[in-house]
């Protein structure tokens, strides 16, 4: 009987090929999920991480209140310490930038923005306050989430703190008005450094640089030479370049091209949104904002993150965003199992296909959603 | 009747551009001007495409051909020569093909001296999914108008000090005004139901802000025409999940660059998208916004499909809608057909048989 089941344990226990587990045999799955060469804390490492959490604006509360739910269902070593902030406020409250100062990492939902006029935008404010240069979004198609494109799988380095955000406009005279977009080599090199390091970290063989230099040759120009520069540092890594409009073409035509992508801020917005489209949505795509010494982790790409007052009264907001950003969150408080039972329980969820919100085609609430996530949790 | 329209033309400049009240007597039996730059590289080629269809169809045009030059005229500063221009400012309608850029110093490059000599300030490019030419999307149906002139594009940029770089965008009530105006003349001239402000005004308070202040004041005069804002990050999201949505979309000049790049991809690329020019004193230059593909010219290969499809632009444009519905239906018929396709959208016809196709839907 042993030497039967044998090599059927083997074969079950040996890690899948196939990134996705297949939800009808819960054993497999398990076992694809289950590294193979264990992760060794130190001691105390299992003592429970304080996390900053804002729930935000909109559907904000709905997504971070699922965040909750789950954290508590696995019993991870994280509690939150939450904070109102409303996208109206003038400025982000000093208790709270003084909290994630102390905690490090932060966990939030979208703040809206008004448009045209009156406060400035308060995720803004929060990036260049605790200086947060880098922001990270990984798209990549969900198994069992049928899109228009496959193979996707970009990560966007998007340049946080200044270029086109610097916020710098005046009226010269009435009804001519100017902005300036400010590029330094500082910010430059620092963005180019940490999408190569991210790139070297992670296994990824390709960074390619968006830009529109042939147009805005200084400014665009100077990005490109501390990206060139930094290249250079890491010949295992291939590096090219593409400006924006030819890179928005590409991205619709032939997505699989694209590895990490490095971009200056305005740039970066507009191809992580493309991109988080084209492999799902913004809805599923995990994202994060990270600096020296903070990492603020929200849904990936901006647009919907505050999502509309239908969606907030039928409370029928997608969590999977801010599901999978608090699971990159726990990878980065070195919390690897947590963070592994997180992201499969999400995945067999979606790749299930019975509990979807309207924006991946389905009609559930986010509770419903939330609750299958925890059925689904090993 | 058509002398008071070409006064009113040239007088009043807001009334420029409104290709329905352009100058433009349509009185049968007369031909009109116009002005051809064939370009290089396949230009040649497409070019000679478009005259043969315009034949078959019975176009009233006479055409008026100019080559880039080899040598910098130093009335215009670049390679395009005064008479060049002339001819375009006189007859008021042109169509461009693609033009190599050259390399070098001492002269504007020609897209840029065609934008300041003749005041193109908005750039129109209608994406339609070509019935037959299976992409991944099949309802695209929209229009990107862009303003030409201004924005991002400025090209005022200084270096502070060393390592810190300053680039101007610069946003104007005039010409936020001009471009919002044609946006919602287009759509009316053609049945268009909506009209969406592409924009970032969260952050770019002032700048985008003014843009659609302008956007509004516009939308006020045209009841009819629905009006919305989309912010950029939502817009680009949006196209690529469902771009079924958006009907006509008007932005400054870097957004629409980016989206209408975008939407080209979406309906198959460069190679099948038309675009067309609108310049101050009603001045339209309809253009194909692909390369001069230097590697296949002269070998009969290249698609003309780009270059046919901005010609019918701007035939509608001449309000000659007869003809222009007929190369239109042509061509989509032939590409729906599958029979004759160029290389590029993956059949084996060269660009003669192509056009022979063509000519013989109309």
């Amino acid at each position: 009987m042993a030497r039967r089941s044998t090599p059927l344990l083997r074969r079950l226990l040996s890690p899948s090929p196939s990134p996705s587990p297949s939800p009808s045999n819960p054993l497999a799955a398990a076992a694809v999920s289950r590294r193979t060469v264990t992760y060794m804390p130190r001691p105390g490492d299992g003592a429970p991480r304080a996390i900053t959490l804002i729930p935000g604006d909109g559907i904000g509360p709905l997504v971070t209140g699922a965040v909750r739910q789950v954290m508590e269902a696995m019993h991870a070593p994280v509690y939150f310490e939450t904070y109102e902030v409303r996208g109206d406020m003038p400025t982000v409250p000093a208790e709270v930038i003084e909290s994630i100062r102390r905690n490090k990492v932060c966990l939030k939902g979208g703040l809206a923005t008004p448009v045209g006029g009156g406060v400035s935008s308060l995720n803004v404010q929060l990036r260049k306050e605790l200086d947060l240069y880098a922001s990270l979004v990984n798209c990549f198609n969900l198994p069992g989430l049928p899109t228009r494109h496959d193979n996707v799988d970009i990560v966007v380095i998007r340049e946080n703190t200044e270029g086109e955000y610097s916020g710098l406009e005046h009226e010269v005279v009435p009804g001519v008005v100017e902005s300036l977009k400010v590029i330094t080599k500082f910010c430059s090199e620092r963005i180019a450094k940490y999408a190569f390091e991210y790139a070297y970290l992670n296994n990824r063989k390709k960074v390619t640089a968006v830009h529109k230099a042939n147009i805005m040759k200084l400014a665009d120009g100077l990005f490109l030479e501390s990206c060139r520069e930094v290249a250079t540092k890491y010949p295992g890594i291939q590096y090219n370049e593409i400006i924006v409009d030819n890179c928005c073409m590409q991205l619709v035509a032939k997505p699989e091209q694209f590895d990490v992508m490095v971009t200056p801020n305005l740039y970066g917005n507009l191809v992580a949104n493309t991109a988080a489209g084209i492999a799902g949505g913004t809805g599923v795509m995990p994202g994060g904002n990270v600096g020296q010494d903070h990492a603020v982790f929200e849904q990936g790409a901006s647009a919907g993150n505050v999502g509309n007052d239908k969606v907030v009264a039928q409370k029928k907001a997608n969590p999977v965003a801010l599901l999978l950003s608090s699971a990159m969150m726990l990878r980065h408080l070195q919390f690897p199992s947590f963070a592994d039972r997180l992201e499969t329980a999400v995945k067999r969820v979606i790749a299930e296909g019975k509990y979807r919100t309207k924006d991946l085609g389905g009609s559930s609430t986010t509770q419903e959603v939330t609750d299958a996530v925890i059925a689904h949790l090993d | 009747m058509a002398l008071r329209r070409l006064l009113q033309g040239s007088v009043l400049p807001r009334m420029m551009g409104r290709g329905a009240a352009a100058p433009f007597s349509t009185a049968s039996g007369e031909t009109v001007r116009a002005t051809l730059f064939p370009g290089d590289g396949i230009g040649p080629e497409i070019a000679e495409s478009v005259k043969q269809v315009f034949n078959v169809a019975g176009v009233p045009i006479e055409w008026e051909e100019h080559y880039v030059g080899t040598e910098v005229d130093p009335r215009t500063e670049s390679f395009l020569t005064w008479e060049s221009l002339e001819s375009v400012r006189r007859n008021k309608v042109g169509l461009k093909g693609p033009m190599a850029t050259p390399i070098g110093k001492g002269h504007r490059s020609l897209n840029l001296t065609l934008r300041k000599e003749l005041g193109l300030y908005a750039n129109v490019r209608p994406c339609n999914s070509l019935p037959g030419y299976k992409t991944r999307y099949d309802d695209v149906n929209l229009v990107t108008i862009r303003e030409n002139t201004e924005g991002e594009y400025s090209g005022l940029e200084h270096q502070v000090v060393r390592g810190v770089v300053e680039s101007l965008k610069i946003i104007t009530r005039q010409a936020s005004l001009r471009v919002a105006e044609y946006a919602f003349h287009y759509a009316k001239a053609n049945g268009r139901e909506r009209v969406s402000a592409i924009h970032k005004a969260n952050i770019m308070r002032k700048t985008d802000g003014l843009f659609l202040k302008c956007c509004r004041e516009v939308a006020e005069k045209y009841p009819e025409i629905a009006y919305e804002e989309v912010i950029i990050d939502n817009c680009c999201m949006t196209l690529v999940k469902n771009p079924g949505l958006f009907d006509v979309l008007v932005m400054p000049n870097l957004y629409g660059d980016i989206i209408s790049d975008l939407c080209a991809g979406l309906i198959g690329g460069l190679g099948l998208t038309p675009s067309c020019n609108i310049g101050e004193g009603g001045i339209c230059l309809a253009e194909a916004v692909h390369g001069s593909a230097p590697d296949i010219a002269g070998k009969n290969l290249a698609n003309p499909t780009a270059l046919l499809l901005s010609a019918v632009m701007m035939l509608r444009h001449l309000q000659f809608n007869n003809q222009a519905d007929r190369i239109h239906n042509a061509i989509l018929q032939t590409i729906s057909e599958g029979k004759f396709r160029t290389a590029d959208l993956g059949g084996k016809a060269s660009t003669s048989d192509f056009t022979k196709a063509v000519c013989d839907y109309i």
